[in-house]
């Protein structure tokens, strides 16, 4: 399994808005938390350690 | 420099005593000298000694120093010391634990069992005071020497210089009758991670130092903890960083406190200062004594290369790991059976000295792998950013609700041996289906075998298995005598060595890796693979 880095997810808005309001109100320590709780969560999901490789490096790339 | 003692002894085990060499009008040559009496030289005069190999020991003290340091003992070092004949009084004198409770601030994050695996002689771990492990190397010794093994241990003898030549090493040695010098056709080095023989032939010693620094406390108290390994992440007692509790034989108790990197040593080191943090952390009605107390900077680090012409390091001298997950001691051992088989193959002539750099190759492997593990421990520990402080609370929050967290909470990997893999010694793995924990260049795991175990009956020399396959009772090639030894395939020992495999041959070198295992035995390919693992081919 590869990388998905095509549209995947439902509801992109919807989804949006929930990711910064789960961030509402936080301290910008409490808000790193999250995020890192949340990256762990979603890794796990994945499980594929090739494609959290890719992901590693799809993310460190950032905009450039 | 004057030969004071630089540590207190807890056993004063081979007081200094003359020697014959001190008086010879020339220096007197050995076949091997050992530098070094900790638990490392120990364990390689004793592995020599039982070949038969003359083996001359200098150790600069007269014992086994008071620091304990290692506590915990894995069962690999168990199963080569029983192969040396004192394994079993480890095993009788150490405490045995098989649960570890993790926390985080004042919660309980997590607990795991270690749920050892069944039919093996020994446990994955014991708990045992370092100096308890070096006296009873040390109490072999003398029953060796008894029984006429050519072991002799120095006390009070410092190596000051040496001159290493192409075929033999001289050396320059203070005892309390002033100095004299001896020969050595090889020089192995135990004497530990600041090695003054490492200096002196200008040697390299890079890697890492953690930035942090760890109070270790052995006390003895009369309190009802019970016998397991407990771990605090920030400690609501605030005694430390992180802190650690954990049983020892004798009452003893082990205390680890993360103390962070500015710290003032000689003030923290003050027993009051001590007793505050102790104090904090078992509260207040909790009586104890100070058996030991120390402070250690742990560091990360290896030679270039373990061996150079006629010196090989091995221990603490050739690489030092911090001490999450007890890779220290654990791995010396492991070096002393590496280098043993080999370098009494060079002796006796049946292999090249080129055999020897496989024990480089090996044993530097092996020192990667433990220095990888003990890092990512130490960096999990002691959060080196902002960020990775994030990382690791944040697996410490979910692992409390979240079973997936758990394995990555890393407080310490137990030690396990590492498995010789793609190295030049092995023949390529030919059984279809075999298991992989038996693969070529792994340690021979233990099962019951008749009355005893499996690893009774390996080490020492090569020995060819049959499982559920029969094999020669003796085969020679390349010099050696192979034994052979079939046994049924049965139980644990099915499990272990054939998998989905009807049947197999196994070629198992002298400190008991799998060296080549094949479906049957064929007497055209065993000579191949003994060449092979002897470093003929
Ligand atoms: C706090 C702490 C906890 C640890 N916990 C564990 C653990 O749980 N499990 C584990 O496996 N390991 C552990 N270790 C590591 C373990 O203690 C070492 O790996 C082990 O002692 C190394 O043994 P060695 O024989 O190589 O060196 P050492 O024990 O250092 O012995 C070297 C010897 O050489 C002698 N010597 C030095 N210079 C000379 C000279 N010029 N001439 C003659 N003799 C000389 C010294 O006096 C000494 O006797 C721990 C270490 C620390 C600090």
């Amino acid at each position: 399994m590869a990388l998905n880095t095509a549209p995947n997810i439902p509801d992109p808005d919807g989804f949006y808005a929930e990711l910064l309001n789960a961030h509402d109100g936080l301290s910008d320590d409490d808000s790193i938390a999250l995020n890192a709780r949340l990256l762990l969560i979603l890794a796990n999901h994945i499980g594929d350690r090739a494609v959290l490789t890719e992901a590693l490096a799809a993310a460190s790339k950032g905009d450039t | 420099m004057p030969l004071d003692d630089r540590y207190q002894l807890a056993f004063k085990l081979y007081p200094y005593e003359r020697s014959t060499d001190q008086d010879a009008s020339a220096p007197v040559r050995h076949p091997v000298v050992v530098v070094g009496g900790g638990p490392i030289g120990v364990a390689t005069a004793l592995d020599l000694g039982l070949q038969g190999i003359p083996v001359v020991l200098l150790d600069d003290h007269e014992g086994v120093g008071q620091g304990s340091r290692a506590i915990c003992f894995a069962k690999r070092t168990l199963e080569i010391t029983h192969r040396y004949g004192c394994g079993q009084p480890m095993l009788d004198k150490g405490v045995i634990w098989n649960l570890g409770k993790v926390f985080h601030d004042d919660r309980q994050v997590f607990e795991f069992n270690l749920l050892p695996e069944q039919g093996h002689r020994y446990p994955a771990f014991i708990n045992l005071q370092q100096p308890y492990f070096e006296r009873f190397l040390v109490d072999r010794v003398r029953t060796a020497q008894a029984q006429g093994a050519p072991i002799e241990l120095r006390g009070k003898n410092r190596v000051d210089a040496v001159d290493v030549l192409d075929d033999h090493v001289i050396l320059d040695i203070s005892t309390p009758d002033g100095p004299y010098r001896i020969e050595a056709d090889w020089l192995i080095g135990c004497d530990g991670a600041s090695s003054p023989l490492r200096k002196m032939m200008g040697l390299d010693f890079e890697g890492r130092v953690f930035e942090d620094n760890f109070l270790i406390a052995d006390i003895t108290m009369k309190a009802d903890f019970p016998t397991e390994r407990w771990f605090w992440f920030e400690p609501h007692f605030k005694s430390g960083d992180s802190a650690l509790l954990h049983k020892q034989p004798d009452g003893v108790w082990r205390i680890d406190f993360q103390l962070g990197w500015d710290i003032d040593r000689t003030e923290e080191l003050k027993e009051e200062n001590v007793r505050r943090r102790l104090d904090a952390m078992l509260g207040p009605d909790v009586e104890y004594e100070l058996v030991w107390t120390s402070i250690y900077r742990f560091q990360c680090r290896r030679m270039k290369t373990f061996r150079q012409g006629r010196v090989i390091f091995a221990g603490d001298a050739a690489h030092q790991v911090s001490p999450f997950g007890a890779r220290g001691a654990n791995s010396g051992i492991q070096d002393v059976d590496n280098l043993g088989w080999k370098l009494g193959l060079v002796l006796n002539g049946t292999a090249s000295e080129s055999l020897l750099d496989s024990y480089d190759v090996e044993r530097r492997y092996g020192a990667d792998e433990n220095i990888l593990n003990s890092s990512r421990s130490t960096d999990f520990i002691t959060p080196k950013s902002k960020i990775s402080h994030v990382f690791r609370n944040a697996v410490l929050d979910l692992a409390e609700h979240h079973p997936f967290a758990r394995p990555l909470v890393n407080s310490g990997r137990l030690s396990v041996p590492c498995v010789y893999d793609g190295l030049p010694l092995n023949t390529p793995d030919a059984l279809p289906n075999g298991p992989a924990r038996t693969r070529p260049g792994a340690p021979c795991p233990d099962a019951p075998l008749e009355q005893g175990f499996l690893l009774d009956h390996l080490g020492g020399d090569f020995v060819l298995l049959g499982v559920g396959v029969d094999v020669p009772d003796t085969i020679s090639a390349h010099g050696l005598v192979l034994r052979g030894l079939t046994v049924p395939a049965s139980g644990d020992i099915r499990d272990r060595y054939l998998g989905e495999a009807p049947g197999a041959v196994y070629l198992i070198r002298p400190d008991q890796h799998v060296a080549a295992r094949w479906p049957a035995f064929d007497a055209t390919s065993v000579p191949k693979a003994v060449a092979r693992a002897i470093g003929k081919d």
